[in-house]
């Protein structure tokens, strides 16, 4: 009997496998095999040349996107980790009807299943010109000009990642935290530390694989994010993918795809330092 | 039962949290209410539904609705293709297979790669094979990878949890696979499904990087939305956002609904 089940295994597995194939396998390869080739305003030219790696390489340009994406990818990942462990702390250890962690776990799940641009839009009355933060302070009399920082600026970026991105902490982090045998808190409290031991030494070290697991969230959408520096930036910082983006919009298609094969470089280097630290597939 | 400081404090930090996460969207809710002569920011100037109406003029928003009817349609399509492919794929990983290693990584890989890297892949795959690109081949295929790898991570969640002695307890009493499959393992994966269904429609709904080279020459409603963020600057803005939130919401409170029903369902046959 099991090895028919197991024949079954290949066609179950294969509409997955195919999608992945002509949608994911193949265009990376399309993109690795553009890279290489020349360009002039009206078409691709088929060739083998190292120029756009080249021009990307020793640009001072691509090095300043970079530092900037490093830059985003930190700040979003400091920030996310600090709200999301906090709020799954909550959650896990304080709230202890589970109908009262379910509401509440839905409460912070529900922005994910809506539009991200929406949610960076629904900035501007807030934090605009005229805004209600403007408005509010200057009526107050702690300032006597709007602050343009608020919107458009690198800070609205950041605040946008940790917007849209806290969720991507607070559900991993939540997850390993409920798996932690509440009697070695007790052992803990009884041996004598103090909660904040008790943080420390029992609880962060056993949420460890949600807070990795997180992180590879926040570190990898952030690396690549674009829409967000587009919208929230105000077109004056760039970071990678902005500056792929900006390549496509200009029809640099060669061009766009040695900076795509450059990120995906880096990103699966991070990806290979984290996953070295977590096991996904018990983590589910 | 007396709380601790540390509660009080932490559930402060969490209403904050939850203020941090809705009150912007709140925000322009009220906002796309204004009246005819209000702007983008507070105070309103009167209350109307003017800026709704605006949304089915042609000439202020391009053709809006088409573009919804166009995501409406594909998150419709994604959803249904995320729901059966999730499943088999989950049924394939609990039995031992060549290459099983390989597909998990590369289903990971469809989920954390960054969406350009995937609209520029399928847009130049689609360009070099002299193919159109279309909202409903190309941009259904990219949505696929997105939406997939939600509902593959799903399966195994539910899986790791799951009690296989139901199906040798079938299989025992003479069912065929296909019995065991229809009558035992469906109704109890029904509500894990109705999850995977909604992350297959909304993440579809709402995708953006992923369908930006892949919808060819007609816009999905988020692009539709990205190109308004730069031209147009009225409340009009607001209104398509809180409609489309709307929509996402009414998804949510369906599945959910459905969900209560499917869980409740297979205890009353058990009482009667």
């Amino acid at each position: 009997m099991s090895a028919s089940k197991n024949r079954h295994a290949y066609w179950q597995a294969s509409p997955l496998t195919l999608v992945l194939l002509a949608f994911l396998v193949f265009p990376i390869i399309v993109i690795g095999i553009v890279s290489f080739w020349n360009y002039n305003s009206y078409s691709l030219i088929p060739d083998f040349i190292f120029d756009n790696y080249a021009y990307l390489l020793t640009s001072p340009v691509t090095l300043k996107a970079y530092i900037n994406t490093f830059q985003f990818a930190f700040l979003a990942w400091f920030f996310t980790l600090a709200i999301g462990f906090t709020v799954a702390y909550f959650l896990a250890f304080h709230i202890h009807s589970v109908k009262a962690q379910t509401i509440c776990f839905l409460i912070c799940t529900v922005p994910f299943f809506t539009s991200n641009i929406i949610r960076m839009i629904s900035w501007i009355p807030l934090l605009g010109r005229n805004g209600l933060v403007n408005s509010s302070l200057l009526s107050a009399g702690i300032i006597d000009q709007p602050l343009t920082f608020l919107l458009y600026s690198d800070f609205a970026v950041v605040l946008a990642y940790v917007h849209l991105y806290s969720l991507f902490m607070v559900v991993p982090i939540f997850n390993s935290m409920m798996r932690i045998d509440r009697s070695l808190v007790e052992a803990a409290v009884d041996a004598g530390a103090n909660a904040f031991q008790v943080l420390r030494d029992v609880i962060v070290p056993l949420s460890k694989s949600g807070i990795i697991v997180g992180s590879i969230f926040v570190m990898t959408l952030v690396m690549g994010d674009f829409v967000t520096v587009k919208i929230m930036g105000g077109g004056i910082t760039a970071n990678v993918g902005m500056m792929i983006y900006n390549e496509i919009s200009l029809l640099q298609y060669p061009a766009a795809a040695a900076g795509a094969v450059v990120l995906l470089a880096t990103v699966l280097m991070m990806l290979v330092i984290l996953f070295r630290l977590v096991d996904i597939r018990k983590e589910l | 039962m007396k709380r601790s400081f540390s509660f009080y404090a932490l559930a402060a930090f969490f209403g904050l949290f939850v203020l941090f996460l809705y009150g912007p969207t709140l925000t322009i809710a009220i906002l796309s209410f204004q009246g005819p002569d209000g702007g983008l920011t507070f105070p309103m100037r009167g209350v109307s539904l003017h800026w709704f109406g605006q949304l089915f003029q042609a000439q202020a928003v391009g053709n809006f609705g088409a573009a919804l009817r166009r995501s409406l349609l594909l998150g419709l399509a994604v959803m249904i293709c995320t729901v059966v492919f999730s499943l088999l794929a989950g049924l394939a990983f609990r039995k031992r297979f060549k290459g099983s290693s390989v597909l998990f990584y590369l289903t990971l890989a469809s989920l954390i790669i960054p969406s350009i890297l995937i609209s520029l892949g399928i847009g130049l795959m689609f360009d070099r094979l002299a193919w159109t690109p279309a909202w409903f081949s190309s941009g259904f295929g990219s949505h696929l990878t997105w939406t997939l790898p939600f509902g593959l991570l799903i399966m195994f969640a539910v899986f790791n949890r799951f009690d296989a002695s139901y199906e040798m307890a079938s299989a025992d009493l003479g069912a065929s696979h296909w019995q065991t499959f229809r009558y035992i393992l469906l109704p109890l994966l029904a509500p894990s499904l109705l999850g995977v269904a909604l992350f297959g429609f909304t993440l579809s709904y709402d995708e953006f990087a992923r369908t930006l080279m892949t919808s060819g020459s007609f816009n999905t409603l988020p692009l539709e939305l990205f190109a308004m963020t730069t031209n147009v600057t009225s409340p009009v803005l607001y209104a398509l956002g809180t409609l489309t939130t709307v929509i996402s919401l009414s998804a949510i409170g369906l599945i959910l609904l459905v969900m209560r029903l499917a869980q409740r369902r297979p205890k009353a046959t058990s009482e009667s």
